[in-house]
């Protein structure tokens, strides 16, 4: 199958392409961005992209799929058909399934059910400890043969810093690299919202900053000691970017990612205790809403990611303080970018860059570009065409986000996997 | 979503959940409206026809006696029919959740739901799902949810501080004690800002008081000493008996000494100021006996105006 994208304009930040161009596709693969058709190229389909970007598929550092375990909250099935519609054509997702990824057969079985071509690829991030309960190893190598590409801990703390110490020591051994999100467990405990004047004023419990502080000078220095490869997870405040900030100039090999939502919402956000704007970590104040959004242009925070959380009706429809944190994101990911770069007046490869490139190189894997020879992942999407996020046009199973209602700008037309036409919303 | 979901289009009060953003001529318009049921209370038969014929639900899914109590009364001498639930026991330990349980007994046809609950922000999730079930015709008044609000006692408060001050534009005023978890703390704060009390003060140690309670409007005191001086009226919270000792406080008795009301620290206020307590009391605690029961206490009659505040706010919402 050879593909022709024409009439498009081709943004590849890892290549530094960003003009009127064509992309041609043969045998899954990317044959040339940018430029004129190899020899002898003869297309037998050709995608029309006027009006529209063609860039590199979309890499989530985080979305869960809840299989398995949690399949009344959503399947592979349906958040797969999420990805493909919000152009995501590789993904992590985090160990904290049920069983949690702790065990190379549930590796391989997740893999294998992912396998499909319309589906994004899956890179699993493995559990560092078993049961992710903080106690003792898992088997890091066994799972990395299984096609685990990190461990860590999804949002759950390992309290021993010994264990913790000795998690990273040995993930250094082989080279993986540990993924860990920073919160202290004693002083979020019970905290529902960021701990200042909305959740005193709403009497919500409250997770103050310096949990995430305090947590991150352990990691650290921890990371420090031990060499490790250290990706962190959620940065959620003003105070954690200069802290990794600080840690990187000093030579730890560290690197960040921050959650969509937090780059555009704040602690004001929870208005009438709204429980889609439950998350974890929790929507900080303006001000850390600001350094977050200055942070990942500049280039502090590495990556930018949807952590995908779908959450069943039941328990997200409860008191703000019951609800399940999380909310859905695989399609809201490409438009939340957008209006990011919109409105940081960024230029749109930048943007761009932190949901292709940036998240690829941390995951150690090839796509994120069109470099030719890379897997076709492709993602084609119309800039100015408007869509309204509402329960019906969500093809994830999870329904909770707080843009429910709102107006973003940035519609997907169609994503390629390995050429494999993923999800057509040509007519949509 | 964004607007109040307590009131109606035109601006009238649907519910009542929070007094936080609510106006002056609102929160006035209730006090005014409570004035003529204090006197029902005097009378021989106690008894209004005014919500005669209306289902009053008290969903209780805390415990609680008094306020419980004092809606019953209040709905009864409306001449309402009044429901008890007390869900503690009943349905959320059967795992029914809570719109179930609200869908189940706005199927009873219910008129009202006066309801209480731990979490906060419960009475709104309610008001939102019979507007978004078509059922916004079913009024819900929140008697204490979580450590948001309780929208009834501050009214109540705010009743008895204009009984006995007449005008609030010269107070001072002084919250003391569990602001941390008080939901009576934030209706108070709420209510005496929107009613123009100038000086608004909170005395507690540092581990009873939100961080940024001073974004709220008020004055900060640790010093239970310094924050007394000169106030009109010494607004005292209870504390919990689960935070008595523990990592918040180490003892009562180092409370008491520090935090508790006494006659001693009650004289370095105005020598006409008045002293309230949402009830229940812990003597010994949070006050001592000789204040409690002594002449500046205005603690009982609190109780009684409670009732008519809560005949007011029940008969609003049954006419707007």
């Amino acid at each position: 199958m050879k593909i022709h994208i024409k009439n498009g304009h081709v943004i590849d930040p890892a290549n530094g392409i960003d003009r009127a161009a064509d992309v041609f596709i043969a045998k899954g693969k990317i044959v040339g961005a940018g430029g004129t058709a190899p020899a002898g190229f003869e297309a037998n389909a050709t995608i029309d992209a006027t009006g529209c970007i063609v860039c590199p598929g979309l890499v989530d550092l985080s979305a869960r799929l809840r299989e398995p375990g949690f399949e009344y909250r959503a399947t592979l099935e349906s958040e797969m058909a999420a990805a493909a519609a919000g152009g995501v054509t590789s993904l992590a997702c985090p160990p904290d399934t049920d069983p949690p990824l702790d065990e190379p057969g549930l590796v391989e079985m997740l893999k294998h059910r992912a396998r499909l071509p319309e589906f994004a690829h899956v890179y699993p991030v493995g559990a560092l400890t078993i049961n992710l309960e903080g106690k003792r190893l898992t088997e890091m190598a066994e799972l990395a043969e299984a096609g685990c590409v990190a461990f860590g801990q999804a949002n759950i703390p390992v309290l021993d810093t010994q264990v913790l110490m000795r998690a990273m020591q040995y993930a250094a051994t082989f080279g993986f690299s540990v993924w860990l999100q920073a919160q202290d467990p004693y002083l979020a405990k019970n905290g529902v919202a960021h701990d200042g004047e909305i959740s005193a004023r709403l009497g919500l419990a409250g997770i103050p900053v310096v949990a995430e502080t305090i947590a991150l000078a352990t990691i650290l220095h921890l990371a420090r000691e031990t060499g490790v490869r250290l990706h962190l997870t959620r940065i959620s405040s003003a105070d954690g970017i200069e802290m990794v900030a600080a840690a990187r100039a000093t030579g730890i090999a560290v690197t960040c990612d921050v959650a969509v939502h937090h780059l555009h919402l704040c602690d004001q956000d929870i208005g009438f205790f709204n429980p889609n704007a439950r998350l974890d970590p929790p929507l900080r104040s303006q001000r850390d809403r600001d350094a977050l959004r200055a942070g990942l242009a500049s280039g502090a925070i590495n990556a930018l990611c949807s952590d995908h959380t779908p959450v069943d009706d039941d328990a997200k429809q409860t008191p703000f303080d019951e609800a399940e944190p999380g909310a859905t994101g695989l399609e809201l990911l490409l438009p939340l970018t957008l209006k990011w770069a919109t409105e940081m007046k960024l230029p749109l490869a930048t943007a761009l860059a932190r949901v292709t490139s940036d998240p690829a190189r941390i995951l150690g894997i090839g796509g994120g570009t069109l470099t030719p020879g890379a897997p076709a992942d492709v993602c084609v999407f119309d800039p100015q065409a408007p869509s309204r996020i509402g329960r019906e046009m969500l093809k994830s199973q999870g329904k909770n986000t707080p843009f429910l209602g709102q107006e973003l700008m940035g519609r997907v037309r169609c994503t390629l996997i390995e050429g494999h036409l993923a999800y057509d919303g040509a007519f949509a | 979503m964004n607007r109040n979901p307590q009131l109606n289009a035109h601006g009238e009060l649907q519910h009542l959940i929070t007094l936080e953003g609510l106006s002056r001529e609102i929160i006035e318009g209730i006090l005014d409206t409570a004035g003529p049921f204090a006197e029902v209370a005097e009378r021989e038969v106690k008894k209004v026809p005014l919500l005669r014929g209306k289902s009053v639900f008290n969903l209780f899914f805390e415990n609680s006696t008094r306020t419980r109590t004092t809606f019953e009364i209040a709905a009864k001498r409306l001449s309402a029919d009044v429901i008890n639930l007390n869900i503690n026991t009943s349905s959320s330990s059967k795992g029914e959740s809570l719109l179930d349980t609200v869908d189940n007994l706005a199927a009873m046809q219910a008129d009202m739901f006066v309801v209480r609950h731990a979490s906060s922000g419960a009475p709104y999730l309610i008001a939102q799902h019979l507007a978004a079930t078509g059922r916004s015709h079913i009024r819900v008044i929140n008697a204490g949810d979580g450590r948001h609000a309780h929208p009834t006692q501050g009214l109540l408060d705010m009743y008895t501080i204009r009984h006995y001050k007449k005008d609030f534009t010269g107070l001072t005023v002084a919250v003391v004690g569990d602001v941390l978890h008080s939901r009576v703390a934030r209706s108070q704060i709420h209510a005496l800002r929107t009613l123009g009390v100038p000086e608004i003060r909170v005395i507690a140690p540092r581990t009873l008081l939100p961080t940024g309670v001073a974004d709220m409007g008020v004055r900060v005191f640790q010093d239970m000493k310094d924050g007394l001086k000169g106030v009109d009226v010494v607004m005292m919270l209870r504390l919990q008996n689960e935070r008595m000792q523990g990592a918040l406080l180490p003892s009562p008795q180092e409370y008491f000494k520090y935090y508790g009301l006494t006659p001693d620290k009650l004289r370095l206020a105005k020598p006409d100021a008045i002293v309230m307590h949402p009830g229940p009391m812990n003597r010994g605690i949070e006050i001592d006996s000789a204040v409690a029961d002594g002449s500046h206490s205005v603690i009982l009659p609190q109780v009684t105006f409670g009732i008519a505040v809560r005949m007011a706010v029940m008969s609003m919402l049954a006419g707007n």
